[in-house]
């Protein structure tokens, strides 16, 4: 064993302060009484009280959560085929195009994605007449094709590492391939899928720049609601979001954290009376 | 098993009601299934970029959209009207070579300060005995699940002049006026290493904990201090994890829009606020696609090339 010097644990525990210090002062203030973000002037719940009567921040919150359920969900699908494609189908002749299409997504700086598709609605809605105008449409198609490629990766990683010599014997058993697919690779890789679905849903739900390039008027997502509020000044009804956020997130990450541990423990509980 | 039963008992029939009937007209199941991810990212990934392409090289005009068409038709024969007036207009202007260079500039200072902070996390995370270790890796992942606005929108609390920081230095008397933090090229520092630590962290704890200790013991038990053995065997095995972990905090943080915006001041010239300037607040929607079409080439670009041919190198 090396010898441990104060000097690691000291600096993680620092970059640790540092990473939650500002999410632990949005949840303090959130209960401020004083509308001054940052000076203390006793508890009050007043701004979850205004963030509820707020319609513009309830309206964009059902905005968001409608785009970005559609938006994971299709993206699962698409990206679970790409990455599919690319693991199980050996050689195509489009699949170098495939492999990039799939990749640039993730190192495209968003205001390149956000400005190009909006072009492109622009110039479809010129000559196909679709789609006519910009909102929730365009919003679900721009967050579906960049998410595809964050399931991709999940899925893709997932693919390599299961087994593939059950999808084999169900192939020499005479199983087509669709069934193949269904009934074997599919609940194999379901926790990717789940974990895919996630991932989409979390990154659709953050999106402020890709969304103001492809919106139209009349469909506003959360976080262009927050943005504007923010560049306005201090919002403390903001902090009160926040803190719900985190609260769901908490409770999300606790109850996966519960599953896993139990899924864990009744594995061992199964080897050992094995 | 029932439920394995069931997406069983539908796969003949969703054969026998879609792939089929195409399989009549020639086409194979097989090229359906690679057809439809492939058109899907054509239409909407690679096809913008072609029509970006197409305005930057367009004229601005005060229309709906407001640029002038690339071509006239006149029924016989089709006249093209380039215009490379847009890219002559980034070269002229100091203020475009300057936000390209001072995003570099940024990103790469941003990335090394992550590294500088991420690096001992991750070798403390990955030397941590198991529990712990699944605990902490956690506690980097979870930042990144709530809302990215909501973060950078804490630090303005943290870094205004009367804000968490300031009032805490003023109230133990450290400090007597307030320091300036917020609106400066050290908030952005901030916010980018905040945001994107756990990108730096999470490649290079994949790389340390796969460390081999036995590697360190026999540097140690051939007489080498810790920091050589850090800096000729703990280092160098690191080296895939340090570099994606790096491209991972520099290239994002070029086109960043959203931590220039709410942290910087009006100095702050990123590329991704200026382009997002020229298009929402000038309406120049051609001069807003030769400013992507130079940060495709500029950054975008190398960076493919970079990966494509490390993977080339892994592969062989």
């Amino acid at each position: 064993m090396m010898r441990r010097s104060p000097f690691l644990p000291l600096i993680c525990i620092a970059g640790f302060v540092f990473l939650y210090a500002p999410i632990v002062s949005l949840v303090v203030f959130s209960f401020n009484e004083s509308k001054l973000v940052t000076v203390w002037g006793g508890f009050s719940t007043k701004w979850y009280g205004a963030l509820f009567r707020d319609p513009q921040i309830l309206g964009a919150a059902w905005v968001s959560l409608q785009v970005a359920a559609i938006a994971a969900t299709v993206a699962v699908i698409l990206g679970t085929l790409a990455a599919y494609v690319l693991m199980r189908f050996g050689r195509f002749r489009s699949r170098a195009l495939l492999t990039g299409m799939v990749t640039a997504p993730l190192v495209m700086p968003e205001v390149i994605t956000g400005l190009s598709l909006l072009l492109l609605f622009v110039a479809m809605e010129q000559i196909f007449g679709w789609p006519a105008g910009r909102g929730m449409t365009t919003i679900i198609i721009a967050h579906t094709t960049f998410a595809m490629a964050y399931v991709a990766v999940v899925v893709q990683s997932r693919l390599t590492g299961m087994d593939q010599s059950v999808e084999e014997a169900a192939m020499d058993l005479g199983a087509r391939p669709v069934r193949v697919f269904f009934d074997i690779t599919l609940p194999i890789i379901s926790p990717a899928l789940v974990a895919g679905w996630l991932l989409a849903f979390t990154l659709s739900l953050d999106d402020l720049v890709v969304a103001s390039f492809v919106t139209g008027p009349g469909a506003s997502t959360l976080p262009m609601v927050i943005f504007s509020k923010v560049r306005m000044g201090v919002s403390p009804d903001i902090n009160a979001l926040a803190t719900i956020i985190i609260a769901i997130v908490g409770l999300g990450v606790g109850l996966a954290m519960w599953v896993m541990v139990r899924g864990r423990n009744r594995d061992k509980a199964v080897q050992r009376t094995e | 098993m029932p439920r394995a039963q069931a997406p069983g008992m539908s796969a003949p029939a969703l054969w026998r009601w879609t792939a089929a009937p195409l399989a009549r007209l020639g086409l194979s199941g097989r090229t359906l299934v690679i057809l439809v991810p492939v058109i899907w990212l054509l239409v909407f990934f690679l096809i913008p970029f072609l029509v970006v392409a197409k305005i930057s090289l367009s004229e601005p005009m005060i229309a709906q959209p407001p640029y002038a068409p690339l071509g006239t038709w006149d029924g016989l024969r089709l006249t093209l009207d380039l215009n490379f007036g847009n890219y002559a207009f980034l070269l002229d202007d100091p203020l475009y070579l300057n936000a390209y260079v001072f995003s570099i500039q940024t990103a790469f200072v941003s990335a090394a300060l992550a590294l500088l902070i991420g690096y001992p996390m991750a070798w403390y995370i990955a030397r941590s005995p198991e529990p712990r270790r699944t605990l902490l890796l956690l506690l980097v992942i979870l930042p990144f699940w709530t809302s990215f606005l909501l973060r950078v929108y804490a630090w303005q609390g943290f870094l205004r002049s009367n804000g968490v920081i300031n009032n805490f230095l003023i109230a133990t008397g450290i400090i007597d006026t307030p320091l300036v933090m917020l609106q400066t090229n050290f908030a952005v520092y901030l916010g980018i290493v905040y945001t994107y630590l756990p990108f730096m962290i999470l490649p290079l704890y994949a790389t340390l904990v796969k460390l081999d200790d036995s590697l360190l013991e026999a540097s140690a038990d051939l007489g080498a201090r810790p920091v050589a053995t850090f800096f000729h065997v703990t280092l160098p095995l690191s080296m895939p994890g340090v570099i994606a972990g790096f491209m991972l905090v520099f290239v994002p943080a070029i086109g960043e829009f959203v931590i220039p915006e709410l942290l910087g001041g009006p100095n702050t010239l990123m590329i991704g606020k200026v382009l997002w300037g020229e298009f929402f607040s000038n309406r120049d929607w051609p001069v807003a696609s030769a400013v992507a079409i130079v940060m495709l080439v500029v950054v975008v670009v190398p960076f493919m090339l970079l990966r494509n041919a490390q993977a080339r190198a892994e592969a062989e």
